[in-house]
């Protein structure tokens, strides 16, 4: 049982990966930092009921992690904002200031 | 006791001045001369009393010690030093007294004065100095106040070569001093450097150190006294340092720069009476710098390098008088050239000051617009020329009779020298004072008070300070040798007759050719022209060493530029064009897109994994 949770859990956190290098969109990437998070989310919770040694820790972990993915996606959407209206733009290979 | 445990403050009086006056700058004219003046005064009021006490005291602390060696600061007072306090500090006072006047208006008033206090502090601490290393510092110290003064007016060319050459010259014979100091240390039992070691060391000729070492040593401080002296052949910086600023000149050529050399000698007597080689060298350069110098000065046209070739045929007569191993007649010749010296140049100034011009030849009947300062510089001059009573007859004497005593050959250069000295003082007062006044000279006006002071006290001590040694009194000697000061001769009077003889013969021959003008010097010298411009170019020994050395080491140092430009900085610009290419490339690399950098965060962190993972399957 907790091989498919792991496997769905690996695929997710894949997926948000890609999104997050790949993608030139910051919303998306934002959005796939999410799966990301979402990801080690179910890996949580699968251990906590199927683990070596079930415990509700685990569980709990899992909903901090939503609260402090709330308030990050909130803050990064702020940013998002304001960096659009700074430079007109949220296209990740626009935003370059940093360039050696 | 008391006196004398305090005299290391003489040198920190004019050091407090120089630092007041550097930390008040130059908003503080006015007050700069009253600073220098007291902190000179103080000094002066404490180097009277040292000397009135007369005792001897010294006192060291330990300033550096490394393993075995101890290197140790200290000050010793005994009769030479002193002595010499006391006649570089009036000199010094009058001096910073003097300039309140002739400097009056100069922007810089507060740098000069802060100069001249800590040239004094040098040359004071240079005297107290106990042991050859201090005094080696004092020194060099000497030598770059020197350097600043002589180009204190640096926006002339001409001040600033002459502070240049200054400079570099003594540095030649500050080679040699250092040598020698490196010498003593080397061969010194314990490697002491203190005066009282050097002293019983070399008393005698024990034999502690080989007698060629001490010929080596005697030469090498002689080199050294040479550079700070003006002897021959290092005496070429002398007349240029005569850019400086008048009272300056006073200050190098009576109190703080040129005497030191002669007090060196004086200081490390010892060592010289152990080597009769050097002994010799002393005597023979002494005595053929005072007669190639006196004839110089014969044909010279500015009032300030008369009196500077002047100085250095002088200091030959010490120099000779050291050689012939009076030090008394040294040290005499040494207080009353001081007090002299600083008068003809406190006069030359007040010329100066009143016409603006230095040239003999655009001057003349000065003196009945400048009554006050043609008595003081004709007794100044007259001092010079050793007429008697003035000072310098008596110890021009006492040098003749030591140099007698020892070397005939000597004795006779000695009157020559005389016979000159006499002869180009007449020429170069009778051409500025006597005869009818010059468009520039009916200008003229006396001087103020603040200048004609100072210059009064010096002739008041031109005219008495020769009583402390006579052929019937021998007050200096007793006061700088103690009981073995060597007895007059029987006959004390043939020297001084011949010595007073000659000077007026000099001052006659003067008097006949530039106011009677019945001989015609000046003409016999125009007959030889060639002669006259090897004269008047102090036999060429400048170009000598332009072409000889100083050409040569320019272009030396122009293939050494070359060298430097295109080898030693070309390194230097390759390894900078290395890193910074290195350092382009690499910046390459931040492109300041954060995916691309977490892309290789994320290849690195597969890395790892295989890695570790791999590790975990071959083993």
């Amino acid at each position: 049982m907790l091989g498919s949770y792991l496997t769905i859990a690996a695929i997710l956190f894949c997926i948000g990966l890609y999104g997050a290098l790949a993608k030139r969109n910051a919303i998306i990437v934002l959005l796939s930092i999410e799966l990301m998070l979402n990801a080690v989310n179910l890996n949580l919770v699968a251990f906590s009921k199927y683990g070596v040694v079930p415990s509700l820790s685990g569980q709990m972990f899992a909903l901090f992690t939503i609260a402090v993915a709330a308030a990050e996606a909130a803050v990064g959407v702020a940013v998002l904002v304001a960096l659009f209206r700074a430079r007109g733009t949220i296209k990740t290979d626009e935003i370059d200031e940093l360039r050696g | 006791m008391a006196y004398s445990q305090a005299a290391w403050l003489i040198p920190v009086f004019p050091l407090a001045a120089f630092l007041v006056l550097t930390a008040l700058g130059r908003s503080f004219r006015r007050s700069a001369p009253i600073i220098a003046s007291i902190g000179t005064l103080g000094s002066l009021a404490l180097s009277v009393l040292v000397m009135v006490e007369g005792v001897e005291y010294r006192d060291r602390i330990n300033w550096i010690k490394i393993g075995d060696l101890s290197l140790s600061i200290g000050f010793d007072v005994n009769h030479l030093t002193s002595l010499m306090l006391v006649i570089v500090s009036i000199v010094s006072f009058l001096v910073c007294m003097y300039s309140a006047g002739y400097m009056r208006d100069d922007e810089r008033l507060t740098v000069f004065y802060g100069y001249v206090s800590l040239f004094v502090f040098a040359m004071m601490g240079l005297v107290l100095a106990d042991n050859m290393l201090m005094l080696y510092l004092f020194w060099e110290l000497v030598g770059v106040c020197s350097f600043l003064l002589v180009g204190f007016w640096y926006h002339k060319p001409e001040a600033k070569a002459a502070a240049k050459k200054a400079f570099i010259v003594t540095r030649i014979g500050d080679a040699g001093l250092l040598l020698a100091v490196l010498l003593l240390f080397w061969y010194m039992p314990n490697h002491a450097l203190d005066f009282v070691g050097i002293q019983n060391v070399f008393q005698g000729q024990s034999g502690a150190v080989d007698a060629q070492i001490t010929t080596l040593i005697a030469l090498l401080v002689f080199m050294g006294a040479i550079g700070k002296s003006g002897q021959f052949p290092l005496h070429v910086w002398l007349p240029d340092a005569m850019e400086g600023p008048t009272p300056i000149s006073a200050l190098i050529h009576a109190a703080t720069m040129v005497a030191a050399g002669v007090f060196l000698i004086a200081r490390t007597f010892v060592l010289f009476e152990a080597s009769a080689v050097a002994m010799d060298t002393v005597a023979y350069i002494g005595a053929f710098t005072a007669l190639f110098a006196a004839s110089i000065a014969l044909v010279q046209h500015d009032v300030k390098r008369i009196l500077a070739y002047s100085t250095i045929s002088q200091l030959g007569y010490m120099m000779m008088a050291l050689g012939v191993g009076s030090l008394t007649g040294a040290i005499f010749h040494l207080m009353t050239h001081a007090f002299f010296k600083a008068l003809l140049f406190l006069g030359a100034g007040s010329i100066i000051h009143a016409t603006k011009t230095q040239d003999i030849r655009e001057l003349g009947g000065l003196g009945g617009r400048m009554r006050l300062t043609a008595l003081l510089f004709g007794v100044g001059a007259l001092a010079l020329s050793g007429i008697p009573p003035f000072a310098g007859f008596w110890s021009k004497d006492t040098i003749l009779a030591a140099a007698l005593d020892s070397n005939p050959a000597l004795f006779a250069a000695g009157l020559l020298g005389a016979l000159l000295t006499a002869l180009y003082m007449a020429r170069l007062f009778f051409r500025v004072f006597a005869g009818k006044p010059s468009a520039i000279s009916e200008a003229a006006h006396e001087s103020p008070a603040v200048m004609t002071i100072p210059m009064l006290a010096l002739a008041v001590l031109a005219l008495g300070a020769g009583f402390v040694e006579t052929p019937w009194y021998d007050g200096l000697s007793q006061w700088l040798l103690g009981d073995e000061a060597p007895a007059h001769a029987a006959d004390g009077y043939t020297v001084p007759i011949i010595g007073a003889a000659v000077a007026l013969l000099g001052l006659y021959i003067g008097w006949l050719a530039y106011v009677k003008r019945t001989i015609r010097l000046s003409a016999a010298l125009d007959a030889m022209p060639s002669a006259r411009r090897l004269l008047e170019n102090g036999y060429g020994l400048d170009a000598l060493y332009t072409h000889l050395i100083v050409k040569p080491y320019r272009l030396l140092g122009s293939c050494v530029q070359l060298f430097d430009r295109y080898v030693v900085d070309g390194l230097v610009q390759l390894a900078a064009f290395g890193v910074s290419a290195l350092g382009r490339g690499t910046a390459r690399l931040q492109n300041g897109q954060v995916q691309t950098y977490g892309l290789a965060a994320v290849i690195g962190l597969l890395v790892l994994i295989v890695v570790l993972a791999g590790r975990r399957l071959w083993s």
